[in-house]
This record gives C-alpha cells, sequence and structure tokens, in this order.
C-alpha cells in the first residue's frame, strides 16, 4: 500500500486544500506553534485532572491511563454528514427489524438468506429471548457504527456496534476541551453541536419505558464498578443524564420490579442502561458466578417490569460472521440497497474462503469473530513472518472463530507533532440512538486516531487517540 | 440517593479528615522535637498513638525513631491510615460517588491525589517536609472549599459532613485520651516545664493555639484546655461542636421521616450530654473514663447511621 494511494481528509490525494478544512487552515497558518505545543499539555491536564482515564485489563494494580488526545479537529462538511446518515439509519433499522425477525419468527432463515447455524451455532445467540419483544420494539437503544474512509465519497461500515458501544464521553469531552482551548476556532467555523446527546439519551431511553411504568421512568445506569476500563464514562453519563449510577449489589428484585437500595430504602428502576456484558447480568439466567448483576432481572424483564438497554440478545447482530451478511440483512428488511458498504469479507468458516485467507495472510486483516478492543487480531502487512506463522496455526485450529478482509487504504487526517501537522490514519465512531420516537444521530462521533506513522491500529488499549469530530454547518 | 453513595460520601469526607489530623500530627511531632532539646524521639511513640497507628508501626519496626515514624504516618501503604493511603481512599469513593459531586469538588479532590501521591513518591526529608505538609493542608482545604462554595445543601452535604464531624470528633477525643493525664488537676498543680510541653502539644495537634489565645489568654492551664477542646462551643474541633454540627445534620436528614431514627436520638443524647455537663463535672467523673465514654457512643453512633440509612443493606 504506497502513500500516494491514501486519501487524507484535509489535503485530499493530490495536496489541494479541501472545502471543510479553509478555515481551519487560514486560521492554523497564523499561528505559532509553540502556543500549540502549550494548549497540547494544557489539554493533557485537562483531561488528567478530570480523571477520564481509563483502566488497563491485565496490568497491574488497575492502572489508570489517558487516552492521548489530539488537539486538531477531524472536520466533515453538512452534506458528507448528510449522506453518511441516511445510510446510518437505514442499517439500524435493519439491526432492530433483524432482531426481532431472529428472536421470534426467523424470516431471514427461512428465506435462505442467512444459514442457519450462523444462528444456532452462535454463542451471541440468547435462547431466553425468544418470543419477547422489547419494549417500545427497540432492542438496540444506543449504537455505535465503525466507519472507516477510503475516498471522498468512499465509506465502509467495519463493524457495528449494538452491545454496549463505549466512547461517547470521549466524544462530548474531546469537544468541551476544544471549546475551552480555541474559542476563536468555533467563531470562524460553524460546528454542529453534540452536547444534547445526554439530554437525547435521558428521553430516548425514558421513551422505551416498560408498560407497567407509572409515572416519570426511572432511569438508572449499571457499572459492572470502579475498577471497570469504562468506569468514567459511566458515571459521567449518569451524572449528565441526572440519573442513579448503580451496582448489581444495589440492586434487588421486589414486587416484580428491579429496585435500587436508597437510603429510604428500595426505589423502583424502570429503564436500565447496563454497561456490562448479557452474561453477567442475572447469575440465576446466565452465568451463575457473576457478581456484577441482578439475580432474577430476566424474569422481571421478560415480564414487562424493565427495560433493558441494550437489550439482552443483541450481540448477534455485531458479530462479526453475521457481519459479512449485513447487506442482505439490510435488503431484507428494508427492501433497500445499503447506502453504507461492508468491507469485503472472507469467512474463515467456509474452505474455499479459508483456503485464499491461508495463502494471502501476509495481506489480510484476520479478526476475531468474537473478538473486540483489537486484541486477538492480525493485520498481515506489518506483522512478521514468524507471527504470521504463529497466526496461521490459531486459525488452522478454529477457522470458524475467524473472518478475513482486505487492507484498506484508511483515510488520514493531520495530527499536531513537535514539527507541525501530519497525517495519520483514523476510524469514525457515530452514536446513534432508538426510541420509537425515533433515530437520532449526533452530529459527528468519536475520532480515533492511530498516533503511530503508518499505523492501522486505532484501539485506545492499544495506543491509539482521540480527537474532536465536526460536522460544519453547511 | 442511594445507600451506596451515601457510605462513599461518608468515608470520603472520614478518609480526607484523617489524612489532614494525621499530617497535622505528624507537624507536631516535627515541632516539638525541634524545640526539645537533648531528648530522644519517645515524642514520636506519643504522636502515633494519638493518630492510633502505633499498633501498626510496632508491628513493622523494633525501635521509634523519628524518619520511620513520619514515613509511616505519611507515605507507608502498609499503614492503612497513612496520609498517602488516606488520600487515596478519599479519591477512591469519590470516583464511586462521582455523580453526587460537583465539577469542582472532584476536581479537587483528584488534584489533590495527584499532588499529594507525586510530593509522597519518595521518602520525604526533612528539608522538605514543611513543604510537604503544608501542600497537604493547602490541598485538603481546596476540597474543604470547593465542598463549601459549590455543593448543593442537600442529603448529599450532609453525608459529607457528617462523615467529617464523626471522624475529627473520634480525633480530639483520641488526642484528649493520650495525653489525659496532663490535664488532671493533680498534674495542673505540678505545673512544671515538661507540662507546657504537652500541653502545646495538645493545641497544635488539633489547630487550636491561636484560638485558644484567642478565648482565654496566653494562660495555659489544664482546666481551659479541657473546657475548650471538649465543651466550647465555637471551636471547629472541640467535641461539642462537631457533636452538634453531626445533629444538625442527622436532624436535616431525618426531617422527611415520619419518625425520627434511631441515630438521630443518639446525636441528641450526645449533644445534650455536652450541653449539660460543666468541666468540672468531667472531671468529677473521671476524664479518662468520660472520653471513653464518648468515643463508644461515637462508635455505635456511626453504626446506627449506616443502618438507618442503608450503607450496605
Amino acid at each position: 500500500m504506497s502513500e500516494k494511494h491514501i486519501f487524507d481528509e484535509m489535503w485530499g490525494s493530490d495536496e489541494v486544500l479541501r472545502g471543510p478544512y479553509s478555515e481551519f487552515q487560514n486560521w492554523f497558518q497564523d499561528e505559532d506553534l509553540k502556543r500549540l505545543r502549550a494548549k497540547q499539555r494544557e489539554a493533557e491536564e485537562v483531561f488528567r485532572l478530570a480523571g477520564i482515564t481509563f483502566n488497563v485489563y491485565g496490568r497491574s494494580e488497575a492502572e489508570e491511563r489517558l487516552i492521548p488526545f489530539d488537539i486538531i479537529p477531524r472536520i466533515i462538511a453538512g452534506r458528507e454528514w448528510q449522506k453518511l446518515c441516511k445510510g446510518i439509519e437505514q442499517r439500524v433499522r435493519a439491526i432492530n427489524a433483524f432482531l426481532h425477525d431472529i428472536y421470534n419468527r426467523q424470516e431471514i432463515i427461512k428465506a435462505g438468506r442467512l444459514p442457519k447455524e450462523m444462528i444456532a451455532k452462535n454463542e451471541a445467540f440468547l435462547p431466553q429471548m425468544i418470543g419477547m419483544t422489547p419494549p417500545g420494539g427497540v432492542y438496540t437503544h444506543i449504537v455505535g457504527i465503525d466507519l472507516v474512509r477510503t475516498g471522498p465519497d468512499q465509506f465502509y461500515v467495519l463493524e457495528d456496534n449494538a452491545r454496549t458501544p463505549s466512547g461517547v464521553s470521549y466524544m462530548l469531552e474531546n469537544r468541551e476541551t476544544m471549546l475551552q482551548m480555541f474559542p476563536e476556532l468555533f467563531s470562524r467555523n460553524r460546528v454542529q453541536p453534540v452536547q444534547n446527546y445526554p439530554a437525547n439519551l435521558r428521553r430516548s431511553l425514558a421513551a422505551c419505558a416498560p408498560p407497567n411504568c407509572e409515572g416519570r421512568p426511572t432511569v438508572a445506569v449499571l457499572t459492572p464498578g470502579i475498577y471497570n476500563s469504562a468506569y468514567y464514562e459511566h458515571a459521567f453519563l449518569a451524572d449528565q443524564m441526572g440519573v442513579e449510577l448503580v451496582e448489581g449489589h444495589d440492586l434487588r428484585v421486589i414486587n416484580g420490579k428491579v429496585a435500587m437500595r436508597t437510603t429510604h430504602g428500595y426505589k423502583p428502576i424502570d429503564v436500565l442502561y447496563r454497561r456490562i456484558d448479557d452474561d453477567f447480568l442475572d447469575p440465576l439466567n446466565f452465568n451463575p458466578d457473576s457478581a456484577l448483576g441482578v439475580p432474577g432481572i430476566m424474569d422481571v424483564y421478560r415480564a414487562g417490569g424493565i427495560t433493558i438497554a441494550n437489550a439482552p440478545g443483541t450481540g448477534i447482530a455485531d458479530d462479526k460472521a453475521i457481519y459479512s451478511y449485513m447487506p442482505d440483512i439490510v435488503e431484507f428488511y428494508t427492501g433497500e440497497k445499503a447506502i453504507l458498504e461492508n468491507v469485503p469479507t472472507w469467512r474463515c468458516s467456509e474452505p474455499d474462503s479459508l483456503a485464499y485467507v491461508l495463502d494471502n495472510l501476509s495481506e489480510l486483516v484476520v479478526k476475531e469473530v468474537h473478538g473486540s478492543g483489537g486484541y486477538g487480531m492480525l493485520i498481515g502487512p506489518t506483522s512478521s513472518k514468524k507471527e504470521i506463522e504463529e497466526f496461521r496455526k490459531k486459525l488452522t485450529a478454529r477457522p470458524a472463530n475467524y473472518i478475513a478482509q482486505p487492507t484498506l487504504a484508511l483515510s488520514t487526517v493531520p495530527i499536531f507533532t513537535k514539527t507541525g501537522l501530519a497525517p495519520r490514519h483514523v476510524d469514525l465512531r457515530p452514536f446513534v440512538l432508538c426510541s420509537p420516537e425515533g433515530i437520532n444521530i449526533t452530529p459527528g462521533g468519536l475520532t480515533r486516531v492511530a498516533l503511530e506513522k503508518g499505523s492501522l491500529v486505532v484501539n485506545s488499549s492499544q495506543g491509539g487517540g482521540t480527537k474532536d469530530t465536526w460536522v460544519l454547518e453547511d | 440517593m442511594l445507600g451506596k453513595t451515601a457510605n462513599g460520601l461518608y468515608w470520603m469526607s472520614r478518609y480526607l479528615e484523617r489524612a489532614e489530623n494525621t499530617s497535622r500530627l505528624v507537624e507536631t511531632g516535627q515541632r516539638i522535637g525541634l524545640t526539645r532539646l537533648g531528648q530522644d524521639d519517645d515524642e514520636w511513640a506519643s504522636v502515633m498513638r494519638s493518630a492510633s497507628v502505633l499498633e501498626g508501626y510496632a508491628e513493622n519496626h523494633d525501635e521509634v525513631t523519628k524518619d520511620a515514624a513520619i514515613n509511616w504516618m505519611l507515605r507507608s501503604k502498609d499503614n492503612p491510615a497513612s496520609v498517602l493511603s488516606t488520600i487515596s481512599d478519599a479519591r477512591q469513593n469519590a470516583r464511586l460517588v462521582r455523580t453526587a459531586l460537583t465539577h469542582d469538588v472532584w476536581e479537587a479532590i483528584n488534584g489533590c491525589y495527584m499532588a499529594v501521591k507525586e510530593a509522597l513518591a519518595h521518602k520525604v526529608s526533612e528539608r522538605d517536609l514543611p513543604a510537604v505538609l503544608g501542600l497537604i493542608r493547602q490541598r485538603t482545604a481546596l476540597v474543604r472549599g470547593a465542598t463549601h462554595g459549590t455543593m448543593l445543601r442537600n442529603d448529599i452535604y450532609d453525608f459529607t459532613r457528617m462523615g467529617t464531624f464523626i471522624e475529627r470528633a473520634d480525633a480530639t477525643a483520641r488526642i484528649l485520651d493520650v495525653k489525659y493525664y496532663v490535664l488532671l488537676p493533680s498534674a495542673f498543680a505540678v505545673g512544671s516545664s515538661i507540662d507546657n510541653v504537652h500541653w502545646e502539644t495538645i493545641l497544635r495537634s488539633v489547630s487550636a493555639r491561636g484560638g485558644f489565645r484567642m478565648a482565654y489568654g496566653s494562660q495555659v492551664n489544664a482546666h481551659d484546655i479541657a473546657q475548650f477542646l471538649i465543651l466550647d462551643k465555637r471551636m471547629p474541633r472541640s467535641l461539642n461542636f462537631c457533636a452538634t454540627k453531626i445533629h444538625n445534620n442527622l436532624s436535616y436528614l431525618a426531617s422527611d421521616r415520619a419518625e425520627a431514627p434511631q441515630s438521630s436520638l443518639m446525636s441528641q443524647a450526645l449533644v445534650e450530654r455536652f450541653m449539660n455537663h460543666s468541666i468540672e463535672d468531667v472531671f468529677d467523673y473521671g476524664l479518662h473514663e468520660y472520653i471513653q465514654t464518648i468515643l463508644g457512643m461515637l462508635c455505635k453512633l456511626g453504626q446506627q447511621i449506616e443502618k438507618d440509612y442503608r450503607f450496605y443493606e
């Protein structure tokens, strides 16, 4: 993959400044690098003091680290965004229709558009959800769609996050920090606001309240606790929404409701935005060893006593093996061709595909079907022979556990380095809220950036950073 | 409010108060040591006893030395009551109750933790000690200021304040208990220069030298010190003052309940004790016994608050 094929979102493929960046460039030309370096340090201090940190798994003493923040905004034109929104909305509608179908009539399987074993043998499929329709018919209250870009008009969906997508607090804090540090930039550009997200989230969750909810729905956020890597975000969202942040041991099933222990006794909850995995949700119905969940919550849920967001079992829709069927899924439920393209994907469970993947390991990206966070994946072009051979063994042993994709020429955007701007690869995670009232997409989202030159790994757990993402008012 | 949150707020402020008290005792020990000529490090055993950390120290050390005592009290990870341990615990509790705190309070606590952790990352040399102690004092004062200036006066505030005053009352009572023999009328009669050192220790340990001078002038005597630290209504570290604050906060919390919870009745009893007794009564009862009774009441009150407000179940 040579440099010249890479699309830079500021300078295009041929060093011509692109429209959305023109005001930014005017500003940047007159800026003093020394001042910007000081601003970069200032930003770090802001994040550290606010405690916007994440815990690294597998490290001693639950070490807290900062996600590096880059002060150069990523800028998207309003009309580019509108097009993306159409595609995202279509995809999210399809995902919800798919989930309802899969847990009820399974028409898509009967129609022969999805092999039965994709569901039957899938660990992400929850039999407890069969025949159940969640309140308001919404499965994925919060979705994060990971997008990558390879050209001016070419976006791909890298993956759908339909379980408990994280990162939205960084979207909000990044903007807050930029507003504080560079107010003049916001006077010169008309940037669509993201600050309504917490209020929208609360409204959206409340709109999904269960049938037996009386009065104003009580919403709470369920966290695994302060040692979880995303605890900051859980506390942040609860705080911003003005709702309680609860842990499993604060909750108990009383009179057919899930209730939280307050200083005045137990108080029922109507909508629970849970940030723990399905498996830990209910020791009576799932993993019996879970101390994080609430015994019996699934029974309350099935009886219509509480809304769980996202619904249990949504993982079947963002599974990487299902991903490859997404274009069919979108078409099947919306009757339209998918607006957003998938990255071409080889399912290693299929012998022909496996053979191709094994022959071309050095050029492909191979991912675990159930993996996340950039762990357990192979990036062929940047891996050593030894790494590739080791991965080959894993792949041959459990082919169905993997999918493979070509290495895309991800777009770059400039980051601020000691010597000025330098291009780095990025992806984008827009955040989508679903409720019976409609689908709401916050303009922008979280841009993750690989800080190492040439690197394609943007995950924060692997040394990636984040940027403020602007959608301009055209 | 969640019971867990009440618990977290209460302990957050107890730990902050404890950190402050411990650092003040280190300051006192250092000051007394420097102004006494030709003495050994005996004073440090007494200082550590006042901070209730002597037992743990003895389990980990063969002898009491000034350096080891300061290290134990300020930064030892083996000492759960060291300044570093308690500030970490306070911050951990603050993270737990992050949604109940204002941005300012959270940043003050997090900033306090970051600064203190850095300052105590290595052994503190004698010449850096005043600066480090000053930093701890300033950083904890900043948290108090942010709390005072930005928090709503609601149940969140009440639990925070209660933690502060239970811890403070406990600390003052313990300091008095360690030095009670100095305050006995018989000791007063002796009036030697050694006694002056003890008195100064007591007053410094509770930051009360200036306050005492304002109230009683420069003549120090046991009777007035005991009066000041136990019964005074204006001295912010006196047992009476702390008990009154605890009772007020418990009353606010109970105001929307049909029946006053047990803890409110207990704090009422505690306050009445200080209102009705004169210092002569206290001495007649026996100072040591009196303080032991107070410590016992404080401990039971703490447990009852946990029950009444569903801290754990």
